[in-house]
């Protein structure tokens, strides 16, 4: 559904992406793994809009991406939470730039601060939020405006561990609820194996696509899957993947 | 140390080069000093309270005992009970408050003509490089040419109403006021740009939505600064050429060796320019309240 062909990215004579080639069927859940300088960021933002490919091409459904739009929603690193805005106005957001009306605009947002827990927080302004809630409300925003596609970079990247693990749980179980297809950037091999069905392994200077792992693991899976041996063995497998490709 | 590394060229880091070192000297630890004296220390509210008092209270005694005492002549430095009377005076006479309106007016004009066109330019240069490439050369230079120092040639272009002296608070503060917002916008981090993109935003929408809201505190603080300058200039103004205003009425009142007049004013101006700092700051607060 999401294709990318050849795509590359040079930042003046700097290659930063190189004839990158990937295919993510509607609904999966894949991450992108690689050492800083392996334009996973670049990637994300190619597929977001935000950035034109130097090279290649990237088709949504058959289109062409030319650039952003509320079907490619994205979660950065710092979850750009509007602080002027509260919980509810961040998340209903997308739905008012559409221009729904109010009544519908609440309806829906109120489905996603079910989902995401925050409903006794609709009126808190993000400076009253933790960490991990603001990554929520980023999560929530970009949902609401139901994309083909939910690209996460680096999403849980500043939270603590144990904040990060409950994230991820909570971010497996959307995924479920919602069916949206998921590509994730992450430097965190551990996170990428939980998480994703397949994880991409890029090598860097330049960015290009040294392996892609499928993870057979079963889709309903909890925190306790991480101490699994199959699990132990495929992340020591990436891991050792992603050092031999710096 | 070796002496092959203070020549510059690398040791090995071997162990047996650190064991070969003298111990480094000791350094007494000290007691933590009081919280009024330690750098960065939160100040207890008492301290605080006493503090803040003494910086008004302290120059009003000083000026109390000068005055009762008559060390100082009374032409010079006349006794806060004279500025007070003075002050009552001018404003049972009614002078007081035709100045005091004549002068808010011409910063109300001139100052509000400077925010009118510094804002949006301010946010254009801000958002948009060309609009920076555009203004800001022009801007930086002339931020630099003293508004007084025009005001000759105003009085020549604009003769000697009111407009040169609207015109001079509006070019002392239109440049400085359009450059801070264009740092107040500059700040709006690119995420949040990036982010309404993808939520389908368009680039109006990403202005009215984005960068004006998450800057508008920031530019009330720069409003806030340069309406002080305004204050400064719009005395200036009258003091070279006015039929009225509190500038136009301290020359005057020099001009008689008035100084209880002139001392009645100046108080004035303090009260009004702090009064109006406040409700910025306000508003400010207000509007602000997300940070």
């Amino acid at each position: 559904m999401l294709a990318l062909a050849g795509v590359g990215r040079t930042w003046g004579t700097k290659a930063a992406l190189e004839n990158v080639s990937l295919d993510i069927a509607a609904g999966q859940f894949v991450c992108v793994v690689g050492a800083s300088g392996s334009g996973k960021s670049t990637l994300l933002s190619i597929v977001a809009g935000l950035v034109a490919p130097t090279s290649g091409a990237v088709t949504l459904a058959g289109e062409a991406v030319t650039g952003p739009g509320p079907d490619r929603g994205l979660v950065c690193q710092s979850g750009a939470v509007y602080p002027w805005r509260t919980v509810e106005q961040n998340i209903g957001f997308g739905l008012e730039l559409l221009g729904l009306p109010r009544a519908e605009r609440r309806a829906r947002v109120d489905w996603y601060l079910a989902e995401t827990g925050l409903s006794g927080l609709r009126a808190a302004l993000p400076k009253q939020l933790s960490g991990g809630q603001r990554q929520r409300v980023a999560i929530a925003r970009a949902l609401a405006c139901e994309p083909r596609v939910l690209l996460l970079d680096e999403p849980f990247g500043a939270l603590d561990v144990q904040t990060k693990e409950d994230m991820q749980v909570f971010l497996r179980g959307v995924w479920r609820d919602t069916g949206t297809t998921v590509l994730m950037v992450t430097h965190d091999v551990e996170e990428a194996v939980f998480l994703g069905q397949r994880v991409v392994v890029l090598a860097s200077h330049p960015g290009r696509v040294a392996a892609d792992v499928p993870v057979p693991l079963p889709d309903d899976r909890d925190r306790l899957v991480k101490r699994a041996p199959d699990f132990l063995r495929l992340r020591a497998d990436v891991e050792d993947l992603v050092r031999s490709s710096i | 140390m070796t002496a092959a590394t203070a020549a510059g060229v690398s040791a090995e880091a071997t162990p047996s080069v650190r064991a070969s070192w003298r111990p480094l000297p000791r350094r007494r630890t000290v007691r933590p000093p009081r919280a009024v004296l330690a750098i960065r220390a939160p100040l207890p509210p008492a301290a605080r309270i006493t503090l803040a008092a003494l910086s008004v209270l302290l120059p009003l005694a000083v000026w109390l005992v000068l005055g009762a005492t008559g060390a100082v002549d009374p032409r010079y430095l006349p006794a806060p009970d004279k500025v007070w009377h003075a002050g009552l005076d001018m404003a049972a006479s009614g002078q007081l408050w035709t100045d005091l309106w004549a002068t808010l007016q011409r910063i109300l004009y001139g100052f509000g003509l400077a925010v009118l066109v510094s804002v949006p330019l301010g946010i254009a240069m801000g958002s948009f490089n060309a609009a920076n490439a555009l203004l800001e050369p022009l801007s930086g230079l002339l931020r630099y040419l003293p508004a007084a120092a025009f005001t000759p040639l105003l009085l020549i272009w604009l003769g000697i109403g009111e407009n040169p002296k609207i015109a001079l608070i509006f070019l002392g503060t239109v440049f400085f006021n359009m450059l801070m917002t264009a740092d107040v916008v500059r700040l709006v981090p690119r995420d949040f740009i990036d982010v309404a993109y993808t939520l389908g935003a368009r680039r109006g929408e990403v202005l009215r939505k984005i960068i004006v809201p998450h800057s508008l505190p920031g530019m009330l603080d720069a409003v806030r600064v340069n309406f002080a300058a305004a204050w400064n200039l719009v005395v200036v103004a009258e003091l070279v050429n006015s039929e009225t205003g509190l500038g136009k009425r301290i020359l005057l009142a020099q001009r008689f060796t008035q100084t209880d007049k002139i001392f009645a004013i100046l108080v004035v101006i303090a009260l009004v320019g702090v009064a109006t700092d406040v409700l910025l700051r306000l508003a400010r607060n207000r509007i602000g309240r997300w940070v």
